[in-house]
């Protein structure tokens, strides 16, 4: 009797059969809720839209003139590549800190949320930020610092951006699940600032002491910021390497990162 | 090939450690179709853990966990339940009509937003950001977000905390209607009221180990207990030398004995005083059924670990 039943008329297990569009309808979901969410928490956009154009705003539009004739078009790549490193550590990081301590995390892995939503919704909301961070700079640069770009120019630095966003979301994940709670800001803009300061971001590299200059390699800002460099015309050297590190450092933190939710939670 | 009658959730044995803390020490528990166990026991004695289990956020040391006769941790299974957590913080800023349909999306099959709002009672909050809605009405949206998937098992953890009498008699009353439909229910609660409302079992843990399965008159049943009250002039000193007496107190005239031979000490009262009146004869509630139990559990607990010492 048990046998004559098929598992495809079995009403039990046809219950829980989840369509294919459903599956896709579930990811769309998330990740308009995840955009949502986040354009409707100023505290999170401001921060991270204001800063980078400020910036540049103030050193490479305004104090340009004392810095030499290549200044706005040097730093478009500089504030470029700080800006784009925000959204993935915050939005990664300091979302995941926050929610593996609030209990959001825990609800959702215990829903049957499909598994790739949560990252791929927080992905594609960094991924969006970054594309209007670099949209915002690259505007300023040719209306403003009228510096002269042509349009592949522009192409290349806004995919350099859209895609470099990738290694900091890998490493915000990472930091996320190593911190814990309403601390996660803080610890995070001790990762973020340093590193952006120590990338040659701030100041150019040649300003700063030897040591710093040859440990410069260490972080992942640095290699995008070659590659944002390159797009604008400044960086003459070989690309493939600093490409090849900085899918290296995101396949690392992935790697840790899913080592320690699998182990942790 | 599942059976009718096989459990929907199951735990097998389970031993989970934290370190050196062993929070569940072979626990079994069984859940049937259509049917509401209330898990009931004082804090840290395994209920959390055991929910963590049958929602795959958690994984066993040894023993088994089934949902639906499946791991927990693959998503076929769990689009089969609901869930209530007592401590999840929903995103802030998203409204609540966003919250349901995000959740519903998870499901094959879930109900439309006007059915899933109209039995949680969330209807007018549907345009409301969740920050701005008060404690109580948050809990309904958890609420809400639990039954959308139209599912077969409901977690409910804690589900009442925070809510006012009315607030929780109308939960209670969804709850009865979707176990009326064939939804079983998984309830945790320190109100056991709440479990004596809507329990058809109730299991009590302690220590990691379920002590005690049945149904909520099986467990005052084992507290063999009674409270007797009366308006009598007889001595309290007296009453509380009779050998059937536990104990026996007085307030004015009031007299309160608890005695596990009601019938003997009735006849005795009444001989010894003609004058008595008032007299009333209840059994223990689940309240101190519940607090005999794990009393119980928690001397057998500390002889083991006098005796390991």
């Amino acid at each position: 009797m048990d046998t004559a039943l098929s598992t495809a008329t079995d009403p039990v297990v046809a219950a829980a059969a989840m369509p294919r569009a459903r599956v896709l309808g579930a990811y769309l979901q998330e990740a308009r809720s995840e955009c949502l969410r986040y354009l409707r928490t100023p505290s999170f956009l401001l921060p991270t839209l204001l800063f980078p154009s400020v910036f540049y705003l103030m050193f490479g539009i305004f104090l340009a003139h004392a810095n030499g004739p290549d200044a706005p078009r040097y730093l478009l790549a500089s504030y470029v590549t700080f800006g784009v490193m925000a959204p993935g550590l915050f939005g990664f990081g300091v979302s995941l800190a926050l929610e593996r301590d609030n209990g959001l995390l825990a609800l959702k892995r215990a829903l049957p949320m499909p598994p790739g939503a949560y990252l791929l919704a927080k992905m594609l909301m960094a991924t969006l930020v970054a594309a209007v961070i670099a949209l915002i700079l690259l505007g300023m640069a040719v209306f403003l610092a009228h510096v002269d770009l042509r349009a592949g120019q522009m192409l290349a630095l806004f995919a350099t951006a859209v895609l470099g966003v990738l290694p900091f979301c890998a490493m915000g994940l990472w930091l996320g699940t190593l911190i814990k709670g309403q601390g996660a800001p803080g610890l995070v803009n001790l990762v973020y600032l340093p590193m952006a300061f120590l990338s040659g971001l701030w100041f150019p590299l040649p300003l700063l002491p030897k040591i710093l200059q040859r440990i410069a390699p260490v972080w992942p800002s640095y290699h995008l910021d070659q590659l944002a460099m390159a797009a604008v015309g400044m960086n003459k050297g070989a690309l493939l390497p600093h490409v090849l590190t900085l899918v290296g450092f995101t396949a690392m933190f992935l790697l840790l990162a899913t080592r320690r939710l699998r182990r942790y939670g | 090939m599942p059976h009718f009658d096989d459990p929907i959730a199951r735990l097998g044995g389970v031993v989970k450690r934290y370190g050196r803390l062993t929070a569940l020490d072979g626990a079994e528990l069984q859940l049937r179709r259509g049917e509401l166990l209330a898990l009931l026991g004082p804090n840290g004695a395994g209920k959390t853990t055991a929910i963590g289990l049958l929602l795959g956020l958690i994984r066993a040391d040894a023993g088994t966990v089934e949902l639906f006769g499946q791991d927990p941790q693959r998503s076929q299974a769990r689009r089969r339940i609901g869930v209530m957590l007592q401590h999840a913080a929903l995103p802030q800023t998203l409204r609540v009509g966003e919250l349901l349909r995000l959740t519903a999306s998870y499901y094959p099959a879930p109900r439309a937003l006007a059915e899933t709002a109209a039995l949680a009672g969330v209807g007018d909050l549907l345009q409301r950001p969740y920050a701005k809605l008060s404690g109580g009405q948050q809990r309904r949206v958890q609420f809400a977000l639990a039954l959308c998937g139209r599912p077969e098992l409901l977690f409910l953890d804690e589900p009442t905390v925070g809510l006012d009498i009315e607030a929780r008699q109308k939960l209670w009353l969804t709850i009865r209607q979707l176990i009326a439909e064939g939804c079983a229910v998984l309830l945790t609660t320190h109100y056991l009221e709440e479990a004596e409302a809507l329990a058809d079992r109730v299991c009590v843990m302690a220590h990691g180990r379920v002590i005690h399965e049945g149904s909520v008159d099986a467990l005052r049943a084992r507290v063999a207990i009674r409270r007797i009250r009366c308006r009598s002039t007889l001595a309290v000193e007296t009453v509380r030398g009779w050998p059937e007496v536990n104990e026996a107190q007085a307030d004015n005239q009031q007299l309160r004995i608890s005695t596990a031979a009601a019938e003997a000490v009735v006849r005795r009262l009444l001989d010894a005083d003609p004058g008595l009146c008032e007299l009333e004869v209840q059994r223990a509630g689940l309240a101190e059924a519940f607090t005999e139990l794990t009393r119980d559990a928690d001397a057998a607990s500390a002889t083991d670990q006098r005796e390991a010492a």
